[in-house]
Order: C-alpha cells, then sequence, then structure tokens
C-alpha cells in the first residue's frame, strides 16, 4: 500500500512538474509543519503496532519451550546432521540411543521438541517447508520446537556458511504419522542393534 | 577565522638561482602525497571507481556459478584447467566473500566520505582546505596497505578469505575449517584494519572542519544537507569503528596467539580438536554488527545528503522540511546505535532480545519514512529539470522506498525466521545500497564533475547510462524477493539440489542476464567519464545554476578555492524566491536590504 501509494506520487509529480510543461516558476515554500506531524506520527504508530502485534507469534515460535522431553538431538557438523534418537529406554544421552545421519522423521499433529548443538562451526537449521530456522552454535545447546500438520518429505537445508560443502549439508525431514514413526524408529534400533553387541553380551563377555 | 597557518614556504620568494630545481619531490608533492583536499577526493575516487569494476566482476562470478552451477566459467575458467573449467565450491564461497568486503569497504565507505567528503566539505562550508591536511592525506594513503593487503589475498596459499565479509568464527578462527581461513583470512583481517584507521583518521578531520572552519555566517542551520549528512557520518564513523578494529584484534589473538575469545570448549572441527575454548562465536557477532550496522547508515547517509542537494536544484525550488530532514538524519545515527541485534535474531542469542531489537529496528524506519515524504514534497510544485544528476537522484527515492519497505518486513522477527539468510536479504541491500547509494553515487558524480575537473560529462550518454542501469538493476535485484520468499537461501554454490529450489533456476539465469547487461552498461560511463575529463564542454563556475557556496568558486577550484573569503548571507536552497529577478540566490548574495542601503 505504502509502496503503490509513494511511487505513484513520485511519478505523478515527475510528471506534472517537468519544466518543459510549466509555465511559471517553482512553488517557494520551506515545509509544512502540519504535514510533518502527519507523516511522522501515523507511520509511527502503524510500525509500533507492526511491532508489538507480532510479539505473541515470535514468543510462540521462540520463547514458549514446550515442557517435554526432547525428541531428537540434532547436531550440525561439516557437512552433514548429526541425529541421535533416545533409545528403547526412552531416555536421550543413554548407551542405547539411535544414531543416524541426515534423515530425520517426526510424528504429525504432535509437538516435536528438537535439541540443536554444533560440532564445529556455526550452522543452521532450516526447514524452508515449515518456516523454521535456528543457528546451531558451539557450546549452545538451542531448542527448536515444532507441530507439523502435513505429512509428507521435505528438506533440510543449512542456512549458515559453515565451509565449502555448506550448498550439501543436505538433509531430509520425513513427516509421518505415529505408527509409522514407531516403526520406522524399530527398523532403525534394530539395524543399529545389529551391528553392534547388546549391553548384556558385552557385560558377559567382560565377566 | 582560520587559525590555520598557512607553509610560509608558498609565499616567500625565493632567488631562482639559489633554489634547487626538485621535479620529482614538487611532483610527488603536488599530485601523489598532496594535502590539498581536492587532489586527495579525487585520488579516493578514481581507486574506488577501480575497485567498484572489480567488485562488480566477483558479483558477475558469483551470479554465473548461481545460474549455471559447475558449468565451465568463462575467463576465469582459465583458472580452473584442472576441473576442466568448473568453479570449485571452496571458490565460491571466497567470490562472494571478497565481492562483498570489497564493495563494502573499498568502494562504497571511501567513495562516499573519502572522495566527495573530502571534495566537497571545505567547498561548501566556504573553508579553504580541511582542518588537518596532513593527515586528510594519510587517511588516503592508509587505504593502500589494505588494496595491497586484499589484493594480494587472492595470490596466497588457500586463497582470499572465504568465511563471507561478515567473518563469523568459528569459521574464521579456525585454520582447518576453510581453505581461506589461513593467509587469506589474515590479509582480510589487515586490510579491514588499515582501512577502518583510514576511515577514524578522516572521521577526526570531517568533524574539526566542520565545526571549527565555516565561512562567517554559515550557521548550522544553513549547511547544505550533504554537509549535515558528511557530518554525522563522521560522527558514526568515530564512535562504531574502534569496536570493530578491537573485535578485529580479538581475532587475530585467536589465529595466531591462541586465545579463545570466540571458540567454545571441545569443538573439533575437520578432525582437529580445537585449542583453547572458554569463548563464544556470539561475541563475534555482537561486536561485528555493533560496527557495522552503523556502518550501512555510513553507507546511505551522504548519498541521501548529495541527493537533497541535487533535487532542490533541478526542482528549482527549497529543500521541503529542511529541519526534519535535519533531525532525521540525526535519528537515523542515532537509532542505528541500537538496533544492530536485528542481524542476529536467528543467531541463538536470547530471544527476548528479539523483541527488543524488533522495536527499535521498526522505529528506524520512521526517519527514513520522513525523509523520502520530504522529497516528495520537493518534487511537488517544482519546475523539473530531467539532467541526468536529476534521473539518478530520483530513481534514489524511487529505488531506495523498495530497499526501505521490505526492510520492514525483515524487521518482523516472526517474518525474519524465515528470510533470514535468504535471498530476501540480499535483494534488501543490493536495492539500498545500489539501487540507492550507487545511483546517488552517479548523481553527484555527473552534478559535481564540472566543479572537479572544469567540463561537463555527455548528457546524451548520461541518460543512456542511467536508462540501461536503471533496467538491469531491476531485473536482477527484484527477482530476488521472489527468491527469497521461497526460502531460496544465501551463499549456496549449488541450491538445485534441493527439491524446494530445484524450479528456480531459470529466475537465476535471468537474473545472470541481467547482471551481465548492468556490467557491461557501466562501459558507457567510463567512456563518458574520462572523455569528459579531456575533451567535454568547458564549465563555467556554476553550470547548474545551483547556490551552494562551491559554485562561487572557479571551475575546477585552485588551492585555497575561493577567490575571496565567503561571507554568508542564505540558507541553502533559495530557488525560485518570488519577487526576485533570478531563479536562485548564491548563499553569498546580500539580502535585499543591505543591497538596497548600498546604492
Amino acid at each position: 500500500m505504502v509502496f503503490i501509494a509513494t511511487e505513484v506520487l513520485l511519478f505523478w509529480f515527475i510528471w506534472k512538474y517537468d519544466a518543459a510543461k510549466r509555465e511559471g516558476p517553482a512553488t517557494f515554500i520551506h515545509g509544512s509543519h502540519t504535514l510533518e506531524v502527519i507523516w511522522t506520527v501515523i507511520p509511527a504508530v502503524l510500525l509500533l503496532f507492526l511491532a508489538i502485534y507480532q510479539m505473541n507469534a515470535w514468543a510462540d515460535v521462540k520463547m514458549r519451550r514446550p515442557m517435554m522431553p526432547p525428541t531428537v538431538e540434532v547436531v550440525g557438523r561439516q557437512f552433514e546432521w548429526r541425529l541421535r534418537y533416545p533409545g528403547r529406554d526412552g531416555e536421550l544421552g543413554t548407551p542405547d540411543d539411535l544414531f543416524l545421519v541426515n534423515d530425520l522423521h517426526v510424528p504429525v499433529n504432535e509437538e516435536v521438541l528438537i535439541q540443536l548443538k554444533s560440532m564445529d562451526v556455526l550452522h543452521s537449521f532450516f526447514l524452508p517447508n515449515l518456516r523454521i530456522k535456528q543457528d546451531a552454535v558451539p557450546g549452545m545447546k538451542i531448542p527448536v520446537w515444532f507441530k507439523a500438520t502435513e505429512t509428507g518429505q521435505f528438506d533440510i537445508v543449512c542456512a549458515e556458511l559453515c565451509g565449502w560443502g555448506h550448498y550439501k549439508m543436505k538433509g531430509r525431514i520425513t513427516i509421518e504419522p505415529r505408527e509409522d514413526f514407531e516403526a520406522w524408529l524399530e527398523r532403525k534400533y534394530r539395524e543399529q542393534e545389529a551391528t553392534q553387541p547388546s549391553a548384556e553380551l558385552e557385560m558377559a563377555r567382560n565377566d | 577565522m582560520s587559525t590555520i597557518t598557512r607553509d610560509t614556504a608558498t609565499t616567500v620568494a625565493i632567488p631562482a638561482a639559489t633554489k634547487p630545481r626538485r621535479p620529482v619531490a614538487e611532483f610527488l608533492s603536488t599530485y601523489v602525497f598532496s594535502k590539498d583536499h581536492k587532489v586527495i577526493g579525487l585520488q579516493f575516487l578514481f581507486s574506488t571507481l577501480v575497485w567498484f569494476l572489480i567488485g562488480g566482476l566477483l558479483a558477475l562470478a558469483v551470479r554465473w556459478q548461481v545460474a549455471w552451477p559447475w558449468s565451465d566459467v568463462p575467463v576465469v575458467g582459465q583458472l580452473f584447467a584442472q576441473e576442466g573449467g568448473q568453479m570449485s565450491p571452496e571458490f565460491y564461497t571466497m567470490l562472494f566473500t571478497m565481492h562483498a568486503t570489497v564493495m563494502i569497504f573499498l568502494v562504497i565507505i571511501p567513495i562516499l566520505a573519502g572522495a566527495f567528503g573530502n571534495f566537497l566539505i571545505p567547498l561548501m562550508i566556504g573553508a579553504d582546505d580541511m582542518a588537518f591536511p596532513t593527515l586528510n592525506m594519510l587517511s588516503y594513503w592508509f587505504m593502500w596497505p589494505a588494496f595491497i593487503a586484499f589484493g594480494a589475498s587472492f595470490f596466497v596459499e588457500g586463497g582470499a578469505a572465504s568465511s563471507g565479509w561478515t567473518a563469523y568464527p568459528p569459521l574464521t578462527t579456525n585454520l582447518a575449517a576453510s581453505p581461506g581461513s589461513g593467509w587469506g583470512q589474515t590479509l582480510w583481517l589487515v586490510g579491514l584494519t588499515f582501512v577502518g584507521v583510514s576511515s577514524m583518521l578522516g572521521s577526526v578531520n570531517y568533524m574539526t572542519t566542520i565545526i571549527l572552519m565555516r565561512a562567517p555566517g554559515m550557521t548550522m542551520f544553513r549547511l547544505p544537507m550533504t554537509i549535515w549528512a558528511m557530518f554525522i557520518t563522521a560522527v558514526l564513523q568515530a564512535f562504531a569503528l574502534p569496536v570493530l578494529t578491537a573485535a578485529g584484534f580479538m581475532q587475530i589473538a585467536d589465529r595466531s596467539l591462541g586465545t579463545g575469545f570466540f571458540s567454545a570448549e571441545g569443538s573439533i572441527i575437520n578432525n582437529t580438536v580445537t585449542s583453547a575454548g572458554g569463548g563464544q562465536p556470539l561475541l563475534w557477532q555482537h561486536l561485528f554488527w555493533f560496527y557495522s550496522h552503523p556502518a550501512v547508515y555510513i553507507m546511505i547517509l551522504p548519498a541521501m545528503g548529495m541527493v537533497s542537494d541535487i533535487m532542490t536544484c533541478f526542482a528549482r525550488k527549497p529543500l521541503f522540511g529542511y529541519r526534519p530532514m535535519v533531525y532525521s538524519v540525526a535519528g537515523i545515527a542515532g537509532l542505528g546505535f541500537i538496533v544492530w541485534g536485528h542481524h542476529m535474531f536467528i543467531s541463538g542469542m536470547n530471544p527476548a532480545l528479539g523483541m527488543t531489537f524488533m522495536v527499535s529496528t521498526m522505529m528506524i524506519a520512521l526517519p527514513s519514512a520522513v525523509k523520502t515524504f520530504n522529497w516528495l514534497g520537493t518534487l511537488w510544485g517544482g519546475r523539473i529539470q530531467f539532467t541526468t544528476a536529476m534521473l539518478f537522484a530520483i530513481s534514489f527515492v524511487s529505488m531506495f522506498i523498495i530497499g526501505g519497505l521490505s526492510g520492514i518486513f525483515m524487521a518482523a522477527t516472526p517474518v525474519d525466521i524465515f528470510i533470514h539468510d535468504t535471498y530476501f536479504i540480499v535483494a534488501h541491500f543490493h536495492y539500498v545500497l545500489f539501487a540507492g547509494t550507487a545511483m546517488g553515487v552517479w548523481a553527484a558524480i555527473y552534478f559535481w564533475f564540472p566543479k572537479m575537473f572544469g567540463r561537463t560529462m555527455n548528457e546524451f550518454w548520461g541518460k543512456v547510462h542511467f536508462f540501461l542501469t536503471f533496467i538491469f538493476l531491476n531485473g536482477t535485484f527484484f527477482t530476488m524477493h521472489i527468491l527469497g520468499a521461497v526460502g531460496f537461501p544465501r551463499r549456496l554454490a549449488d541450491a538445485y539440489h534441493y527439491e524446494t529450489f530445484h524450479h528456480l533456476q531459470p529466475m537465476n539465469a535471468f537474473m545472470t542476464y541481467c547482471a551481465i547487461g548492468m556490467v557491461a552498461s557501466q562501459a558507457i560511463f567510463a567512456a563518458n567519464f574520462f572523455w569528459s575529463m579531456f575533451y567535454g564542454p568547458r564549465a563555467g563556475r556554476n553550470p547548474w545554476n545551483a547556490n551552494g557556496l562551491e559554485w562561487t568558486a572557479p571551475s575546477p577550484p585552485g588551492h585555497g578555492n575561493f577567490d575571496y573569503q565567503p561571507i554568508v548571507h542564505r540558507g541553502p536552497y533559495e530557488y525560485s524566491v518570488p519577487g526576485e529577478e533570478k531563479d536562485h540566490l548564491m548563499q553569498t548574495d546580500p539580502p535585499r536590504a543591505m543591497a538596497a542601503a548600498a546604492h
């Protein structure tokens, strides 16, 4: 609106006040106090309104963290996304955690909480289709939360220059119904366990 | 009035027989190490125009890769013979880093403050030179180590800096993180230090000169907008630069002395464990943007001031709202110190800061809007002459509206979540810096060229230059808003392997064609500029019938600038005063009552 109004005015003035068309001298005027007040106060009110009106949205996305254990830990690294899901014990940070790279799955229609970290340099976890972006900072653990409402497979893009491979730091996020998500988790647990001795076997060997 | 003592050597006659002739020394002190502000201004102008070309070519290489990734690059492709003519990803990161670095530190800031500030300030305030001529000369020559450092960095092992002009650690502080983070980044930091010192020396000079050396009768509120803008810009430089310089030293220390200002503990970069930790990567961002945000106002306020002077001249009427314009410039500068966090909304800093910086950033749009309305008011009721300078000045206003309004989207923190680090941001700053400031710079070149060289540039070719540049720049940069609105990220050597961005290649190809056209059109400007310098029609003192003090001096002015000490009786912009026979009154023209009393 503002754009159209100001540009139209601009073009109208330069057309109307072309010296080639105009007979008399220019209008000798230094300004108008009234106009100055009007065009200071109205934009100020509009801008303040814009700022204040959006605070709620910002707080929802970045400040009102849901009180829940993290669904997955995402660690940015040159040039991949390392993922760590809680293992069968349901707790993140124990030896049975599931380790994956670039293949993020989340359940649909449920609140998801991601713990975002970085192993080396700055990265940024960007889900274009979900309008989510958060920088991953080494030394910091930053929560990112959302509730996806549509299923599908979408891109994870790195949005903070992290070196030569920044352009190919590509992940995929799969949003699927809860049953499919759990089925996938189960498959991944089995794949991981197949490559590793179980904890009990390990302890038995050491006895 | 002036307490500057002249060199007695220039006024005492020395018998020819006893004085040895030293032509080389004379040549050096007249043309190379000159202390005359006009010569120094022209030195800045020529140097920055050369770097403008280099920066533009770097941009074309960036555009080539974005449009046709992994294809044979013309000309530069010879460097990549081993890879079959295609660019490597690390080379791409170096290109956009150096494009921005060159444009910001070696082009825009020096051309506004160093070239135009130097040339115009003493002339417009009625002084014979700057307050500190030797310091002024040093401020130009301090640019040369920076030119050499940045230039040499392209040829060192690992190539030039490649971590963005924003130089965020840990990418920059760890030599293993990126090839350009070796010698390239070191030279980058050296260059940055020198441009910083050059700017700080200059800003001290400008502030002192404007405060102390105005001609009698030239009160602060009779100063043309160019001078107000240069003055406030100098204040910004003086207060903001030390923070960047300090941050630069901290980064040098992290890289060379093993400190850990910006390094977190326990990072493993490229399979090497980093040294000292305990620091914060975010600290760099705060320090960097504390300078770099005021820097963007440094990069536009002088252009705004010059555009005000040019528009009043060619609309033949006074500036609408002179005092509000002055207060707006001061407001932009003041607010500019408390908005830096808007570059860091997504950085991981405390989100509560996102609220405070959103408010201050929204508010800074206000003085810019007031200025835009006042420019419109200046055009209203005018008698507009469409010279080349006027065309560029009007388009400055028009394009600044676009750039400014897109800024409001970014100021909205929730919106920024999506558009941060996308081409929407790139569109915004190219509109304000290129479609804005660069247009303002061209307007200023066409306008003050007669004063600098005693000849006018060709108007027809100037208009061709204008129309081609205008069309191509809109083609190149407007489409970036569309890309950004889809989330197309910055700094990716190849975005098309992402499903989301796969279909945007044709749009990028279109933009690259426009960019090539835009850079090619500058050949017309270059030809006009150099040809007119030697063969253009001779200009008198005041070819545009403008009323600033500079137009009372000869074209070009000699040492000391004015034939006599100017005494100022009027404010700027006394155009089309009713009842006067001429449509402009010089600032030195006596008031009617005095002139009548003299009869």
